[in-house]
């Protein structure tokens, strides 16, 4: 059973990939058949990835590799394979499963687009290319799988193509990712000149294991470095975090999936896949390529968080928040907590993918607003959206007890607490844990308490842009006479609660194999037997994040409590919040720098074709038409009269063939295809 | 079924085939632009299958020439789409029966 799994471990992808290609050839009126093909095949895929998720269950350290040769290429054979570990296998299972749970909840989302044969296409597509990166054995498999899904995430981003903001968000995600690819690109070329070897694991041969990492040497800083910028791109870590937030411009499902659960822990998951050559050559566990992932967290981590405390938009918060979080995560790498910061992944791909759907269901709910200053009071009007989002925000926040995200961030910020290289990573994450409990309290007060700021929805209409979802006749309701017709606020349907409330259920019971007390999950990634010892439950960390957190939070509803719809920050400090709020001027930075340098040398360019090649081409033209006027003039007064005559029937037989040159280029190509048949007939018959 | 020369030589040409009325067909240059990409594409299949058969598989000779064709190829497409956009720009169409300046 568990070699045909390990065989077959193509299937996981190819079943969501095949169910997108049939249904991308679907036509909208097969709508419900192309939701249920993408949402069986995706279920395949968790069944799938349980049964290869079990036989990882056996014994730790499980590994098992299938390659094979691709093809050659003179005397080079390169060769391809995918492989089942601990780490595949449980990115395998959360994957299909929060991206099970999003499928259905899009179902009632997207009800009203027109599109939505097109959307589960390119969902599922998604979810493919996704699986395809995890489960590669192969540098130059994950490399291909991840560009699948940078195009999955350009397609998704710019799902609304009628919006020029969406398609201006597109746009920008794929070109900052690719600046990134470039350096993971050369990096994997790298990594072949020295090792020979594209394969992670071939029985002692592999690039990273044995003789194939000492060939390696001292150049794997260098690769390293190469390939993390790869991983800056995807994952949203600074300076290439601007597309992240700009992402938001598509539906909110698709944030959910790709922009916080999955995608932009591609990132992460690839350093910790090829975290030997990271490791390589590591004294007390630091490398210079490590320092380097750990810097970039930081900055990154309380960057975000700061930013996030100034944003209005509901969507963009938790945009901000999953930038902070995968910065987190990068920390955890980089000071040597692989499981701990592959551990804050999974967790994070439950509670970030049930905050974003609940962050869908409300502004489903609302009629596509997403200003929090306009929500407020939707604790009545929404129980289960309100209870589940609660359930998020504690987890993001990093409350321990029953909730996942806690004890992952302790343990993270336990590893990061005995970092050789310096303590200021550990104490600006705990200013980090305070800001995220701060900006979580902030958000659910904008949006549950108080009072409804804006009772009738009546502006939301304005901002009503798209999916006739919105438009649902029963959401209608007539006001008195004279009055316009006004929207109200209403609890999403089933299809979309159900999902919340599996993964709030997800993100609460994945807790019992986190803690210090059974660190089975942390274990089982390491390749060890896990202990139960619940001494270990008591740590002085615990003590600290939880006094962090609960001031975090306290603080935060002692500011924020009587929220109206100026922010008291802002009224605070307005200076300092308006520099948050236009997002630390990333964007007007890198606007003035990288892209005007760009648009100059454009310009030069031009200026450089349209004057000097130009006028290389207008000075040969000019001579040819002074020698042309020159041999014009010796006909006109030498040789004329006498070849007129001669020329009339020429002339007539001309105006005969310029009928043939009708000026169409395809009339012209087909008379050359027809010529090359007639030759083709011509050589045969004639041998 | 083994993979023959016969094979490769029919798919290409059926490959060529298409991409040729794809180009002789369409009104719009985009999509006679795709129809030349597909008859290069089935000349590249050719390159390689011939390679392939031929008495010297080792030496790589038909990959080179494929690849660089592919390079060109790339190019071409960059300069044929920047034609249309310069086109569309200057007549307000991609239309190619309403683009008969060539007329002689």
């Amino acid at each position: 059973m568990s070699s045909w799994i390990v065989s077959n471990l193509w299937l996981i992808p190819a079943v969501p990939l095949a169910a997108s290609l049939v249904v991308l050839s679907l036509t909208n009126s097969a709508r419900s058949i192309s939701v249920w093909l993408a949402i069986v095949g995706q279920i395949v895929a968790f069944v799938l990835a349980i049964t290869a998720f079990l036989p990882t269950l056996q014994m730790p350290g499980f590994r098992a590799v299938h390659n094979f040769t691709w093809f050659t290429f003179g005397d080079q054979a390169l060769r391809i394979g995918w492989m089942l570990d601990p780490l595949a296998a449980a990115m395998m299972v959360m994957i299909t499963l929060v991206g099970l749970c999003i499928f259905v909840f899009s179902v009632g989302y997207m009800a009203g687009d027109k599109n939505i044969t097109r959307f589960f296409a390119y969902l599922s597509f998604f979810s493919g290319a996704m699986l395809g990166v995890v489960i590669s054995n192969s540098l130059l498999l994950l490399f291909v799988s991840w560009e699948l899904v940078g195009l999955a995430s350009y397609l998704l981003i710019g799902f609304w193509i009628d919006r020029p903001s969406a398609a201006a968000a597109a746009k920008k995600a794929f070109i900052t990712t690719r600046i990134g690819d470039l350096g993971f690109f050369l990096g994997m070329l790298w990594l072949y000149h020295n090792s020979g070897t594209l394969l992670f694991y071939d029985q002692g041969r592999g690039c990273l294991e044995g003789t194939g990492l000492l060939a390696i040497g001292a150049s794997a800083t260098f690769i390293a470095l190469l390939i993390f910028c790869g991983a800056v791109g995807k994952s949203g870590q600074f300076p290439l975090h601007v597309w992240l937030p700009d992402a938001m411009e598509g539906p909110t499902p698709v944030s959910a999936l790709i922009h916080a659960a999955t995608m932009v822990a591609a990132g992460v998951f690839l350093i910790a896949r090829v975290y030997s050559l990271f490791s390589l050559g590591a004294v007390n566990g630091v490398t210079p390529s490590l320092t380097v992932v750990v810097s970039v967290g930081v900055v990154t981590a309380l960057m975000a968080s700061l930013i996030a405390l100034a944003q209005f938009d509901i969507k963009r918060i938790l945009a901000y928040s999953t930038v902070s979080q995968l910065g987190l995560m990068m920390v955890s790498l980089g000071v040597g907590g692989v499981a701990a910061g592959i551990m804050h992944l999974i967790a994070h791909g439950f509670f970030k993918a049930l905050l974003f759907l609940g962050a869908g269901s409300v502004i489903h709910g609302l009629h596509h607003e997403q200003d929090i200053r306009k929500m407020g009071g939707l604790r009545w009007i929404m129980p289960v959206t309100f209870l589940t989002y609660a359930v998020g925000m504690m987890n993001l926040s990093g409350v321990p007890f029953f909730f996942s995200g806690g004890w992952t961030k302790e343990e993270i910020l336990h590893r990061s607490a005995h970092w050789p290289v310096s303590p200021l990573p550990h104490y600006l994450m705990l200013a980090g844990v305070i800001l995220t409990a701060l900006y979580m309290t902030r958000q659910m007060i904008y949006i549950f308490f108080g009072s409804a700021r804006n009772t009738d929805f009546q502006s939301v209409r304005s901002a009503e842009f798209h999916s006739a979802a919105a438009a649902t006749t029963r959401d209608i309701s007539v006001g008195r006479k004279g009055q316009r017709p006004v929207f109200r606020a209403h609890e999403s349907p089933r299809v979309m609660t159900m999902p919340l409330i599996v993964l709030a259920l997800c993100s609460i019971l994945f807790f019992l194999v986190l803690t210090p007390a059974w660190p089975w999950l942390h274990a089982y990634l390491n390749g060890e037997p896990a202990h139960v010892d619940f001494g270990l439950l008591i740590q002085p960390m615990l003590f600290l994040s939880l006094a962090l957190v609960a001031g975090g939070i306290g603080f935060g509803w002692l500011i924020y409590r009587n929220v109206t719809e100026s922010d008291p920050l802002a009224r605070a400090q307005p200076g300092v919040f308006r520099f948050l709020e236009n997002k630390m001027w990333f964007d007007e930075i890198y606007e003035h720098t990288v892209i005007a340098l760009s648009r100059m040398l454009s310009r030069k360019a031009d200026w450089l074709d349209r004057y000097f090649w130009d006028g290389l081409v207008r000075l040969f033209a000019g001579l040819g038409q002074a020698f042309g006027a020159l041999s014009k003039g010796f006909d006109d007064h030498g040789i004329n009269a006498g070849v007129d005559e001669t020329t009339a029937g020429t002339r007539g037989f001309g105006r005969l063939i310029a009928a043939a040159h009708s000026g169409q280029i395809q009339a012209y190509l087909a008379a050359i295809a027809i010529g090359m048949l007639l030759l083709l007939v011509l050589y045969a018959w004639l041998g | 079924m083994t993979p023959t020369l016969q094979l490769f030589l029919i798919i290409s040409t059926a490959l060529f085939s298409i991409g040729l009325l794809a180009a002789l067909s369409r009104r719009h240059a985009i999509f006679i632009l795709i129809g030349i990409e597909l008859m290069l594409a089935a000349a590249n299949l050719n390159f390689i299958a011939f390679w392939r058969f031929s008495p010297e598989p080792h030496q790589p000779t038909g990959v080179l020439v494929a690849i660089f064709s592919i390079a060109i190829a790339a190019a071409e497409a960059a300069v044929g789409l920047a034609l249309v956009i310069a086109i569309y720009r200057h007549y307000r169409t991609t239309n190619v029966d309403q683009l008969d300046q060539l007329k002689g």
